[in-house]
């Protein structure tokens, strides 16, 4: 029965990793750590910005939206408008906001109405001492107030001060909570959208919204743009001081994974290249014999190669698996976050490990194939 | 015509001189012997022979073909085509099994056939055990291996190193009765070896000594200096 050639090399290639695979299992050893490590800091490289945009929204909102320069305020819709452009997704959250003077017991202050849900999400660096407003005629307010009108969290207050409609209000709420913010919040007394247009009047009308974007610097320009070019009465800005400094560490840190990843690759390359020339060294013998039955250089190399291409694949495939576990352990350990799984790492991890492994392996072989097959005649 | 002439063949490396004027040839179907103690040029000469080295001086002309003018890669194309190789250490692959490495001898020469690779290895009485990996044969076994590898692509000239080196008395009468098997199918074959029982065998038996031909015996008839 005749075989074809390429079926009995399958068959040479097939055996020599299954029948040696002790041999074998160190070289495979060497492609799948290597391959593991390139998958998880290449997994980690691109999870960085997700890891990282999560994690600076703790330092509060990157894009503000104000009233377009010949209004005072911006309509709800507008803004709905406005947040729509934006990916639901990406979007940690967005607080509007509407303020007014005030008084209490005739000391100015400044009253801020809001959506305090997600005035928790947008500024989760607030340190509230008490809790958030959860009923009507609550309020929360900022340390400094507390200290000058001496209120606690449970302490009733009156405001008092004139409606959009120029008429006289006065209302009583209880301190639910004081805040501590280390910056101009806490000059403030906030309480809900509803109890503040309860009070003042003046529905539907925004001063200001603050929004936490999950996106680079570069996006949120971007989308800032389209905003204002398609939104009526809306300004969208950017705030420059937290997207620039964010896309600044964002690029410092990739640099630093990309560097370290290069930094493998090469380690990864220089071990899998010694391991084989261990293997090739080990097998002179064995190729000098095959020359002497008349294999030619390119037989051997593709020999060589053939098995190489297997340990890439097999290396590669454990790699990737692994990777994804190394990734997700050190999401988990730095991030306190999960990954997902990115399925075109696989083949991208595989055919990266049999790139590396024949490129690593095609010198020592090429070398090999020079070996004289007088060898095996002189029993060495 | 002769099938292989060695004619003034000398190779030296450096100062040494492992074979100085070598004149020798093989007749179609011829079996020779080639003896001599260690360091007398042996090895030296089944390379040159083998097209597996070339000489300093002289030439090697191999059914028609000056071997010493030829490039590497025809050398290898040669040996793949003529010669057909038997090692005193066997040199079977230790991953294939007997078959495969019988195969493996056909793979670099043209095409697989496993049939004709069962036919030579029942030829040297080793049917049975084609499906054997080396490590689970005796070394009788291992060296018939080796001989239905080196007979598989039906080489002009056989060439053993030592072939009976390391069996013992049973399975070098196996290997010797298969050598004259062949020979009486008309393969021409060189023995190198170190016992004058396998030298008898032959029809004559060439003595190196210091990388000279000090003796060329007529093993059917007297003895013939050089």
């Amino acid at each position: 029965m005749k075989m074809k050639r390429y079926a009995f090399y399958l068959k040479m290639v097939t055996s020599s990793l299954i029948r040696r695979r002790s041999r074998m299992f160190v070289a495979l050893l060497a492609v799948a750590v290597g391959a593991t490590i390139l998958s998880g800091l290449i997994t980690i490289y691109y999870d960085i910005p997700r890891q990282m945009g999560k994690e600076f929204r703790s330092y509060g909102a990157n894009l503000i939206f104000i009233p377009s320069e010949d209004k005072s305020y911006m309509d709800a819709d507008s803004l709905k408008k406005a947040v729509s452009y934006l990916s639901p997704d990406d979007i940690v959250g967005v607080t509007p906001y509407r303020y007014k003077t005030v008084k209490i017991n005739e000391q100015p202050f400044m009253a801020a109405g809001a959506d305090l849900a997600q005035a928790a999400k947008t500024s989760p660096f607030w340190y509230v001492s008490g809790r958030w407003p959860q009923k009507e005629g609550e309020a929360l307010i900022g340390q400094e107030v507390a200290d000058i009108i001496r209120l606690n969290a449970g302490s009733q207050f009156f405001i008092t001060g004139m409606t959009a409609n120029n008429k006289p209000f006065k209302r009583g709420f209880t301190v639910s909570g004081i805040v501590q913010t280390g910056g101009s919040e806490e000059a403030f007394i906030f309480m809900s959208l509803a109890d503040f247009e309860n009070m003042a009047g003046g529905d539907n009308a925004i001063d200001i919204a603050e929004c936490s974007v999950s996106v680079s610097a570069a996006e949120l320009d971007r989308v800032s743009k389209i905003i204002n070019e398609n939104v009526e009465g809306v300004t969208a800005r950017p705030v420059k001081r937290i997207s620039e400094s964010e896309g600044t560490v964002l690029k410092k840190l990739q640099s630093l994974v990309y560097l370290v990843t290069v930094v493998i690759l090469l380690l990864t390359m220089i071990c899998v290249a010694t391991t084989m020339m261990a293997a090739v060294a080990e097998r002179r013998r064995e190729i000098g014999l095959k020359k002497a039955l008349g294999a030619t250089n390119a037989a051997i190399v593709a020999e060589f190669i053939g098995e190489d291409v297997f340990l890439g694949i097999f290396g590669g495939l454990l790699g990737a698996a692994f990777g994804f576990v190394f990734a997700q352990a050190v999401s988990i350990n730095v991030f306190a976050r999960s990954i997902t799984f990115q399925p075109l790492l696989a083949p991208i991890t595989v055919f990266a490990s049999i790139i590396i492994t024949a490129a690593a392996c095609f010198i020592p072989v090429r070398r090999a194939a020079e070996i004289d097959p007088a060898i095996v005649l002189r029993g060495e | 015509m002769n099938l292989l002439e060695l004619k003034n063949i000398s190779k030296i490396y450096g100062d040494v001189k492992a074979l100085q004027n070598i004149n020798l040839s093989v007749g179609q179907g011829e079996w020779i012997a080639i003896m001599g103690p260690s360091g007398s040029g042996k090895t030296t000469m089944m390379n040159i022979i083998g097209c597996m080295d070339k000489p300093s001086i002289g030439s090697v002309i191999l059914d028609g073909t000056d071997i010493s003018k030829e490039s590497s890669k025809k050398l290898t194309a040669l040996r793949r085509d003529k010669i057909g190789l038997i090692f005193q250490q066997f040199h079977l692959i230790n991953y294939l099994t007997a078959l495969e490495n019988v195969m493996a001898a056909q793979y670099y020469h043209s095409i697989q056939d496993e049939k004709e690779a069962l036919e030579a290895l029942s030829r040297v009485g080793l049917a049975d055990r084609a499906k054997h990996l080396p490590s689970q044969l005796s070394g009788g076994e291992q060296q018939r291996v080796c001989i239905a590898r080196a007979l598989i692509n039906y080489p002009m000239l056989i060439l053993a190193d030592e072939p009976t080196g390391n069996l013992d008395e049973a399975n070098e009468a196996i290997v010797l009765d298969i050598f004259k098997s062949l020979h009486k199918e008309g393969s021409a074959i060189v023995v190198v070896t170190h016992d004058p029982e396998v030298a008898q065998e032959s029809e004559r038996t060439v003595i190196l000594e210091h990388g000279k031909i000090s003796k060329i015996k007529d093993n059917n008839k007297s003895e013939a200096l050089c």
